[in-house]
């Protein structure tokens, strides 16, 4: 499954956000932010104790099922005579989900979690990057591995000179795309699909911001 | 216009190139000095592309500063800095200016730099780069659009031979030739046997080799390029032969190792020529071409 990760900000950067704002509501969400454990009860619970330490006055918690759903507004409507008490909302979800509490109660927010990307569970406690969203799917012809994803660079015509034992120029614990995509093509006795010289990218799959209609014929 | 450099790498003789570095600054003194030293002894300098991700003088303005004082520049560009329209945009500029050669790559991460939260731009690939050179040869840009005057270039560029794993490197090798690499100019090679063995495979293609060569100035030097730069291994006995050199000889007998490597590699015909990077010892280049028993060209 599809997975929002999440990082805490830093606490000096959440002091600095919440400036001048002492009466504050902390939603936190069920969902995505359990996993990396950045926004469920127990943290939840952690930065309202830390808030009060910090001389905050704190009007309410609540952890939400899942934050970015469209629900979200009515669950929190239960909730709305401590949410008005709150100078902000200190919200421990994703970006979705900062972004739907937002958009559906038009109070400040201030978002406690960096998100990092949209990825998967490959292991305990860790998450790897999958799809980008680039809106140009190019994997047909990498053996079903994204380069544009998972090189550093986005790279679509193989490794740059900075690729070492399998590993990536920027960081020794992240692989090589195109090692691993070298490898992937051998096993499918496909490699003659890396010797095809890639045209630049399309970078306009879908103009940022996304939007899309399903059409209707 | 057919560069000097180009018409050298046709003539057959033994190529050397060497590598100068933009200041940080406008302070030119320094840059302008290692031409001047340069300029009547290599075929061409390569002028760096914020190497390493250093924010530097832009490559196009000491390959402008080199014209000037009469030698002959290879321009770096990487796809690190400029999406498509810069880099083309650059290119026509450099040629209007009299720069034909120029060095396509892809560029090291910004991560690896000055300015580690920049955005690294990756619009095109380094073999897409050449293709665009092409391109523009050709009076087109990559949009289709005709241009008005086409530029004329000598275009090259790099090639990790003791790369690991090899085989996507010399796919991606024969991909830039596809592209319209003419010379290649590899990243520093200690091992002459596997500079070789490469050799015998690199030879089917109509391309110029250039062996890339880096001044050793200390052991230290030698194992931090071992463990920190990907395809770079200097082998233990050089690492030995420069440690036991007496107190303060250490750069003296890189001199001589480089000396020796390029000496070899050109009286066996290893390689088209070499490309000598003394990485802020330029001053050093014209004693290592002394050292191989080069004479100026």
């Amino acid at each position: 499954m599809i997975r929002s990760i999440t990082k805490p900000k830093s606490r000096e950067e959440i002091d600095r956000l919440l400036s001048g704002l002492n009466r504050v509501f902390i939603i936190g969400c069920g969902t995505c932010v359990t996993l990396t454990h950045t926004g469920g009860a127990p943290e939840v619970a952690a930065m309202k104790e830390s808030l009060l330490d910090s001389g905050k006055l704190v009007t309410g918690q609540i952890v939400v099922p899942v934050a970015c759903d469209n629900l979200t507004s009515e669950i929190l409507a239960e909730e709305m005579g401590k949410i008005e008490q709150a100078d902000v909302l200190l919200i421990m979800t994703c970006a979705f989900g900062v972004q739907t509490v937002s958009s559906q109660l038009k109070r400040m927010v201030v978002p406690a979690l960096d998100t990092l990307f949209i990825g998967k569970e490959t292991g305990s406690g860790q998450f790897n990057e999958i799809c980008t969203q680039c809106g140009t799917c190019i994997i047909g012809e990498t053996g079903g591995i994204c380069p544009v994803t998972n090189c550093h660079k986005g790279l679509v015509n193989g490794p740059c000179g900075g690729t070492n034992y399998g590993k990536c120029e920027i960081d020794g614990n992240k692989d090589c795309a195109w090692t691993l995509i070298y490898n992937r093509l051998i096993e499918l006795g496909r490699l003659d699909s890396m010797r095809k010289l890639q045209k630049p990218r399309n970078f306009l799959g879908e103009p940022t911001p996304g939007k899309y209609e399903v059409s209707k014929s | 216009m057919i560069s000097s450099f180009k018409k050298a790498l046709d003539s057959g003789k033994f190529i050397v190139t060497c590598e100068v570095a933009p200041p940080k600054g406008i302070n030119l003194e320094k840059t302008a000095h290692h031409i001047d030293l340069l300029k009547d002894k290599v075929d061409a300098m390569n002028l760096t592309d914020h190497q390493s991700s250093v924010m530097r003088y832009p490559s196009i303005g000491g390959a402008l500063l080199v014209k000037e004082m009469g030698g002959e520049p290879i321009l770096q560009m990487t796809c690190r800095d400029r999406n498509r329209l810069a880099l083309q945009a650059d290119l026509l500029f450099a040629a209007s200016r009299g720069v034909h050669n120029v060095l396509c790559l892809t560029g090291d991460s910004v991560m690896l730099g000055d300015h580690k939260t920049a955005k690294g731009v990756f619009d095109l690939d380094s073999s897409q780069l050449l293709a665009a050179v092409r391109t523009l040869e050709k009076g087109k840009d990559l949009g289709g659009n005709d241009l008005d005057g086409d530029p004329v270039f000598c275009a090259g560029a790099i090639v990790t031979p003791e790369a690991n794993p090899i085989e996507p490197q010399l796919i991606k090798f024969e991909k830039k030739i596809e592209a319209g690499a003419e010379f290649i100019q590899t990243q520093a090679v200690y091992d002459l046997d596997k500079l070789k063995t490469f050799m015998d495979y690199a030879r089917q293609f109509q391309v110029k080799i250039l062996a890339g060569i880096i001044l050793l100035t200390s052991a230290p030097m030698a194992r931090f390029m071992n463990k920190n730069i990907a395809g770079v291994n200097v082998p233990q006995a050089l690492i030995d032969e420069i440690s036991q050199a007496p107190k303060g000889g250490a750069i003296s007998k890189g001199i001589e190792i480089a000396g020796r490597m390029i000496k070899r590699i050109h009286t066996e015909k290893i390689c088209a020529g070499v490309h000598i990077m003394a990485i802020g010892k330029e001053e050093l280049v014209p004693d290592i071409m002394a050292a191989a028993d080069l004479n100026s060209t």
